[in-house]
């Protein structure tokens, strides 16, 4: 693709994504009454975080197992409220170390 | 008080930033491949802000795709930052001029969304802004550094460093369902229902997109529904 219709897309992309993100913030004025609404925007971003970390997580590491066990310890210390860095930083260091170790028993 | 919040938010921004220089570094090297330059690619990670909806986009340029497919494709992969958006409208609070509340819905991200949401009343607009500028600061940055040295890194590091995203996502979930049975539900079947998409017939020919947006409405329906939350007459 030349550099002109790059910068087309690239607009496009800049355009859509960002109204997606402003027109429910501009149609809904004040709080929602409805309960069922309200729980369901409650759980919603649990649920999609959830969905999205899962399987992708053990899919993108080069061999699973050292996925899942990332996501395992990863979950452990989510649960014991490590923060969201201190868990990040461990479960790409099980990644890494689990991969290497793998790679170089094969 | 305003500029407590913008320290909190780039305290809790920091390691979002990180995470997202990790991220964005290797999907730097798919933009290259598109034929993207580092400073396009700052532009467009800056302005965008998405990573499975850039990482489409990213694909459908190496593959000249049609434009209508590049607006469908962020239709599709971003309709989350829908719901999140309306989700988020409920946490800004009443009075707050329509500036804040279209600049509050730009900076909706997975984590910028999550660490909003966190907040125990309404999430101030400051706190929401610093997070966001620091961290779509390293994420442009971590776009273009990719695309200038992508391949220059070890395949084994690139791996490692791409479920930093995962540990975040990780930290906002898990906390929150620990302290209510039915977030912890949710989760659940929320892993188990995801996992069990990936590998059925049809659904797991569905891109992960569209999986996760019918599944993000499945299951908060469902749990809505069976567990709907306490209203506080106070916000009313």
């Amino acid at each position: 693709m030349d550099k002109q219709s790059i910068i087309v897309c690239i607009l496009l992309a800049i355009i859509t994504t960002n109204l997606i993100r402003v027109l429910p913030m501009l149609l809904i004025k004040g709080q929602i009454k409805n309960r069922f609404l309200r729980s369901f925007l409650y759980y919603v971003p649990y649920v999609t975080l959830a969905v999205m970390t899962f399987p992708s997580m053990i899919q993108t590491t080069m061999s699973p197992l050292s996925g899942t066990v990332a996501l395992m310890v990863g979950i452990i210390a989510a649960w014991r409220r490590m923060g969201l860095f201190p868990v990040a930083a461990i479960c790409c260091a099980i990644v890494y170390l689990m991969d290497s170790l793998i790679l170089t028993s094969l | 008080m305003q500029r407590k919040e913008i320290v909190n938010g780039i305290r809790i921004g920091i390691p979002i930033a990180l995470g997202y220089f990790a991220v964005a570094f290797s999907l730097g090297i798919i933009a290259k491949q598109a034929g993207l330059t580092a400073a396009i690619g700052f532009v467009s990670s800056f302005f965008t802000r998405a990573s499975a909806g850039e990482y489409g986009v990213y694909t459908l340029v190496a593959a000249q795709a049609a434009y209508v497919e590049i607006v469908a494709m962020c239709l599709v992969v971003n309709l989350r930052y829908m719901l999140m958006s309306a989700a988020l409208s409920q946490k800004i609070a009443p009075g707050t001029s329509w500036i804040h509340r279209v600049l509050m819905a730009c900076c909706v991200t997975d984590e910028i969304f999550g660490i909003s949401i966190a907040r125990l009343d309404y999430c101030p607009p400051a706190y929401t802004y610093s997070a966001a500028l620091i961290s779509t600061l390293f994420w442009a940055s971590g776009c273009a550094a990719g695309i200038v040295a992508g391949g220059m890194l070890p395949t084994n590091i690139v791996a490692a460093l791409s479920v930093a995203l995962y540990g975040m996502f990780l930290a906002i979930i898990m906390p929150p369902a620990r302290d209510n049975r039915y977030v912890l539900y949710a989760v659940v079947a929320s892993f188990v229902l995801s996992g069990a998409c990936s590998i059925a017939p049809v659904v797991s020919s569905w891109s992960s997109g569209t999986r996760t947006i019918v599944l993000t409405i499945v299951i908060s329906a469902v749990v809505a529904w069976l567990k709907p939350i306490e209203v506080e007459e106070s916000h009313g």
